[in-house]
C-alpha cells in the first residue's frame, strides 16, 4: 500500500467508516456532498441567478443543416435545474436511509446537470450572454487531446505498478522532438514517430531507475521532469534559436476532414474533422481499454499492478512486464506531446506543455485509473480550460482564475474521497524485488 | 502487499499516544522499527528519506568508503558536471567546426571540447564564488554574496521538504506553500503600517503561518481521508498559483494605478535589513535560514517530536503500534514543512523582491525538492546542497552573459546530480568501482537493504 496516488490507508480512513464494516460501506459522504452542492446551486444559480436570456449557438457556418440557437431564460432554468439537483440529492439520502448506496450513474448525472446549470448561469450573467456551444465543445476536445494521451500513459504505467509523475516531461520531450524532427525531415509523420520514440526513451529512464536501481518512482519522475525541461530549454536556446528556419518550423499534421459526416452539427467537428493525432486519440482510448480489460496481456498487466507476488508465482516476469509497459506508456505520452508542435502551434517554445502533464495526472485519478474514465475526465478538464478562455472574452461574474483552478480543485475533492472513492492499483509505486 | 487484509489488526484500540513516551518505551519503539522486517509497511519515501536513497550495507571498508554517501555524492556531482560539459560542448560552434576534421587532427577537437566546457564552468565559478576581474574588493566578493542570497529560500524550502521526507511524506508542495506565505507576508508588509521591528516580526510570523496553513491542510486531508500527499501537493501548488493571480487583480492586492498584476512595494519597516551593507543583496533571511537549520537539526535529533516523525517515516504501522499518533504527526510535520517553506516566501517578498508578483516563488519550490534529495534529507546536508544550488543559479546568470551558455544547463546538471545520487550502483559502475558483479547485485536488490521490506 502506499505510494499509489491515492490508495487510502485503511487505518487512516475516518473511524466511522472503518469500524467493523466489511464489504462496501455505505457512507453519508456522497449524500451530504450532493445535498450541499444542490443547495449551493439553488442559492447561486437559482435564487440569485441572473435575469437574462442565455443563448447557445449550435451550428457553425459550414454545417450540413442549420439549427437555431438555443435561448434559455437563465433565471427559470437555474431554478428548475437546481430543483432537479435537490431531487437527485434527496434520492441518495433516501437510498442511504434504506442502507443502499446510490447507483454509480447518479453522481455522474448530478455532475452533468450541475455543469449545465453552471453554464447557463455563467453565460446568463455575462455582458454578452451568448456563446457558441459548437465552438466550445470543439475547442474542449482540441485542448483535451494531449491530456488524454498523457492520462493514458499514466493508466498504462500505474496499472502495471509504476507511478508516472514524469508525464509532463514526456509531453514536453515529445513536443520538442516532433518539432525538430519534423522541421529537418519536412515530414510530420516522421516527427510523430520521433515524438513517440522520445517519450519512450524518457519512460525507459524512469523504468530503468525505478525497476533496476529500485529508486523511489516519485523521485525519478520529479527529477525527469526537471531534466527534460532543462534539456529542451537548453537545446531550444542553442540549436533551435540559432536557425529557427531550419530547426523550428515543423511541418504540421494536416486536418483530415471526412466528407458529409464532418458537417453534422456539434458532433461533426469533434469526431470527423481532426488531425491524425486526434483520430489516434479515439483509437488509443479504445485500444487501451480493450487491451487492459479484454485481453490476456491486460489481465497480466493488472495482476502485476495489483499483486506482483501472485503474478510472479503464476510465472509472469514482473519486472519485464513493468519495463515494457512503462515504455509503451511513454510512447503514448510522446504522441500526445507532438500535438503541441504538429497540430496546435507551429513551433516549439520553452515549457510548451505548461503543466498539462499534471492535469493529465489529475484526469487519470479523477477517471479512476480507467482509460474511458480518464478520457472523460480529460474532456472535462479540457472543457474547463476552454470555457475559461471563452468566459474572459464574454465577461462573466466568475474570475477566470477560478475556472483555471477547477481541474485541480476537483482532483483534490476526488482524491480526498469527497466525490466517490477512488482507489489506485494496489502495488502502484512499490518496487518489486523477488525473494 | 501481502498483508493488506491484516491492516486493521494494527490499529491500536484506545489512544495510547496521550502519555509522553518514556525512554524505555522509546527504545522499544526504535527496536520495533528496526526489526519489523517483512511485516513492515513500506513507507512512502522509504529508505530514500532516511539519509540515502538506497540504503546499502556492506562489510568491506574499501567498498564502504565508495558506497558511502559522501563519496557517492561527490562522484555524482562530478559525473553530472561532466555530462553537462559534454552537452555544452556538443552545441559549441568551435567544436562543430573542428569535428569536421576530427580524424585529421583529433587534438583540435578535444581541445575545443575542453575549452567549451571549461570556459562555461569558469564563468559559472566566477559568477558564483569569486570574481578576480572585478575592479573593487567588494565587487570581487559580490558573487558569493549573490550565491548566499539565492541559497536562502532554497535552504529553508529545502528544509521543509527534507523534514517531510523524514516523516515519510513526499512534499512536492513547497511551491504552493511559498506562494501562500508570500500572500500573507506581502499583505502584512504593504497593507499594515507598523513601527520598525514589530512590523518585520509580524511579516515573518504571517508568512510562516501562511505556509503552515497550506502545508497543514495537506497533512489534514491526508490524515483524515488517506489521500496521497504527492497528488494533493501538486494540485495545491496550482490552486495557490491561480489564487495569487486572482488576488493580484483585486484592489486589496494590486498596486493602485497599475494595470499589471503587481502589489504595492512593502514598507521599509517590513523589509529584511541587508547584512553586509547596501552593496550586497544578502539579507537577514540568510541568518534566519541558518537558525532554521539548527532548529530542524535539534527537532529531528534531539526532541521527542522529531523522534516521532522519524518513527512514522520509518514505519507508520510500527509507530502506531508503539503508541505514536500517526495522524497528528502527519498534520504537524506538514504544517512545519509548510512553515519552513513559508520562511522562503518571506525571504522572497521581504528580502530580495520587496513586492508580491506572480513569480514570487520562481522555481524555488521545485528546486527545493532536488536540494533536499541532494542533502539526503539531513538538515546540514540540505544546507550545503542549498548553497551549492544557489551557486549554480547565481553563476549561471554570469555564464549566460559571458559565454552564451543558456541557464537551462543548470537544470540539467541539477537533475543529473539527483539521478546519479539516487542510484549509487550506477555511479560505481561508471567509475568501475564494482568489484564483483554478483555481490553488487545482491547489495542492490536485497530487499532488506534496498527498500523497507515492502514487496518481500
Amino acid at each position: 500500500m502506499s505510494t499509489t496516488a491515492t490508495a487510502p490507508r485503511p487505518e487512516s480512513t475516518t473511524p466511522s467508516s472503518a469500524k467493523g464494516i466489511s464489504g462496501k460501506p455505505v457512507t453519508w459522504r456522497t449524500p451530504i456532498v450532493l445535498a450541499f452542492m444542490a443547495v449551493v446551486a439553488l442559492l447561486i444559480f437559482g435564487i440569485l441567478g441572473p435575469n437574462q436570456e442565455a443563448s447557445f449557438g449550435i451550428s457553425s457556418g459550414g454545417d450540413f443543416f442549420q439549427l437555431p440557437a438555443i435561448i434559455v431564460p437563465a433565471f427559470a432554468a437555474g431554478i428548475i435545474l437546481s430543483i432537479i439537483l435537490l431531487g437527485l440529492a434527496g434520492w441518495t439520502i433516501y437510498l442511504k436511509t434504506k442502507g443502499t448506496a446510490a447507483p454509480a450513474w447518479l453522481p455522474v448525472l448530478f455532475i452533468v446537470v450541475f455543469v449545465v446549470a453552471f453554464l447557463i448561469w455563467v453565460v446568463g450573467g455575462a455582458r454578452t450572454p451568448s456563446i457558441s456551444l459548437a465552438g466550445l465543445i470543439a475547442g474542449s476536445v482540441t485542448l483535451a487531446v494531449p491530456l488524454v494521451f498523457g492520462s493514458l500513459s499514466g493508466v498504462l504505467c500505474e496499472r502495471v505498478g509504476v507511478v508516472n509523475i514524469a508525464i509532463e516531461g514526456q509531453l514536453l520531450g515529445g513536443a520538442f522532438t516532433a518539432a525538430i524532427v519534423s522541421s529537418i525531415t519536412k515530414n510530420p509523420f516522421i516527427g510523430l514517430l520521433a515524438a513517440a520514440l522520445a517519450g519512450a526513451v524518457i519512460s525507459m529512464v524512469l523504468a530503468l531507475f525505478s525497476i533496476k536501481y529500485v529508486v523511489n518512482q516519485i523521485i525519478v519522475g520529479v527529477v525527469l521532469n526537471v531534466l527534460v525541461s532543462g534539456l529542451t530549454g537548453f537545446l531550444f536556446s542553442t540549436v533551435m534559436q540559432s536557425d529557427p528556419q531550419k530547426y523550428n518550423s515543423p511541418e504540421g499534421l494536416p486536418i483530415v476532414e471526412i466528407p458529409l459526416l464532418s458537417s453534422i452539427p456539434i458532433l461533426g467537428p469533434i469526431l470527423f474533422k481532426q488531425s491524425v493525432v486526434g483520430y489516434l486519440m479515439y483509437f488509443a482510448v479504445f485500444a487501451v481499454w480493450v487491451g487492459l480489460f479484454k485481453t490476456k496481456w491486460g489481465l497480466r498487466v493488472r495482476a502485476v499492478g495489483e499483486h506482483p507476488q501472485a503474478a510472479d508465482t503464476m510465472g509472469i516476469n514482473v519486472n519485464a512486464t513493468r519495463f515494457w509497459n512503462v515504455t509503451l506508456g511513454g510512447a503514448v505520452a510522446g504522441i500526445g506531446g507532438s500535438f503541441f508542435t504538429l497540430v496546435a502551434i507551429d513551433s516549439f517554445t520553452k515549457e510548451i506543455s505548461g503543466g498539462r502533464g499534471f492535469i493529465a495526472l489529475a484526469a487519470l485519478i479523477f477517471g479512476r485509473w480507467n482509460p474511458i474514465g480518464a478520457f472523460f475526465a480529460a474532456l472535462l478538464f479540457g472543457f474547463a480550460d476552454n470555457l475559461q478562455s471563452i468566459l474572459t472574452i464574454i465577461g462573466t461574474p466568475v474570475p477566470s482564475q477560478f475556472m483555471a483552478m477547477l481541474p485541480y480543485l476537483v482532483t483534490v475533492l476526488a482524491v480526498a474521497g469527497l466525490v466517490g472513492k477512488s482507489r489506485g492499483p494496489a502495488a502502484s509505486g512499490i518496487p518489486y524485488v523477488k525473494g | 502487499m501481502s498483508e493488506d487484509k491484516g491492516k486493521h489488526v494494527a490499529e491500536p484500540a484506545p489512544e495510547p499516544a496521550d502519555q509522553p513516551l518514556s525512554a524505555e518505551q522509546a527504545r522499544a519503539a526504535k527496536a520495533d522499527l528496526e526489526t519489523a522486517g517483512g511485516a513492515k509497511e513500506p513507507s512512502l519515501v522509504p529508505a530514500a528519506a532516511q539519509g540515502g536513497i538506497t540504503a546499502e550495507r556492506d562489510s568491506s571498508p574499501f567498498r564502504n568508503f565508495f558506497a558511502g554517501s559522501a563519496m557517492t555524492s561527490v562522484l555524482a556531482v562530478l559525473l553530472a558536471l561532466i555530462a553537462g560539459g559534454l552537452l555544452i560542448a556538443s552545441t559549441d560552434k568551435q567544436v562543430a567546426s573542428s569535428a569536421a576534421y576530427l580524424f585529421g587532427r583529433p587534438t583540435d577537437f578535444l581541445a575545443a571540447v575542453w575549452n567549451a566546457a571549461t570556459q562555461s564552468y569558469v564563468a559559472l565559478f566566477q559568477g558564483a564564488v569569486f570574481n578576480p576581474r572585478a575592479a573593487t574588493v567588494a565587487g570581487q566578493f559580490a558573487p558569493i554574496m549573490e550565491t548566499l542570497t539565492i541559497a536562502t529560500p532554497l535552504i529553508t524550502a529545502g528544509l521543509g521538504v527534507a523534514l517531510a521526507f523524514r516523516a515519510g511524506l513526499f512534499n512536492i508542495g513547497a511551491q504552493g506553500q511559498i506562494i501562500f506565505a508570500g500572500i500573507f507576508a506581502g499583505w502584512v508588509g504593504f497593507a499594515l503600517h507598523l513601527p520598525m521591528g514589530l512590523h518585520l516580526l509580524l511579516v515573518l510570523v504571517a508568512g510562516i503561518i501562511g505556509g503552515a496553513i497550506w502545508g497543514g491542510l495537506v497533512g489534514l486531508l491526508k490524515a483524515r481521508t488517506g489521500a496521497h500527499e504527492v497528488i494533493l501537493t501538486i494540485m495545491f501548488n496550482y490552486i495557490a498559483l491561480y489564487f495569487l493571480r486572482f488576488l493580484l487583480t483585486t484592489p486589496a492586492f494590486q498596486r493602485p494605478g497599475a494595470s499589471n498584476p503587481i502589489s504595492p512595494v512593502l514598507d521599509p519597516s517590513a523589509i529584511y535589513p541587508q547584512i553586509f551593507g547596501s552593496q550586497y543583496r544578502l539579507h537577514l533571511g540568510f541568518i534566519l535560514a541558518i537558525a532554521a537549520t539548527v532548529l530542524v537539526w535539534w527537532l529531528l535529533n534531539r526532541s521527542t517530536l522529531g523522534f516521532e516523525f522519524r518513527a512514522v517515516g520509518a514505519n507508520p504501522k510500527a509507530a502506531q503500534t508503539a503508541g505514536i499518533n500517526v495522524s497528528r504527526a502527519t498534520i504537524l510535520v506538514m504544517a512545519m514543512a509548510g512553515g519552513l517553506a513559508g520562511m522562503a516566501g518571506v525571504a522572497q517578498v521581504a528580502g530580495t523582491e520587496k513586492v508580491l508578483t506572480e513569480g514570487v516563488a520562481a522555481s524555488f519550490g521545485f528546486d527545493a525538492i532536488t536540494v533536499a534529495l541532494l542533502g539526503r534529507s539531513s538538515p546540514w546536508g540540505t544546507f550545503a546542497a542549498g548553497i551549492l544550488f544557489g551557486a549554480f543559479r547565481a553563476g549561471a546568470v554570469q555564464m549566460q552573459v559571458q559565454t552564451g551558455t543558456p541557464i537551462d544547463i543548470v537544470l540539467v546538471v541539477q537533475s543529473l546530480i539527483v539521478l546519479f545520487i539516487a542510484a549509487p550502483p550506477l555511479v560505481r559502475a561508471i567509475f568501475g568501482l564494482n568489484p564483483r558483479r554478483k555481490k553488487m547485485a545482491t547489495a542492490a536488490t536485497s530487499p532488506k537493504a534496498a527498500l523497507p521490506g515492502g514487496a518481500a
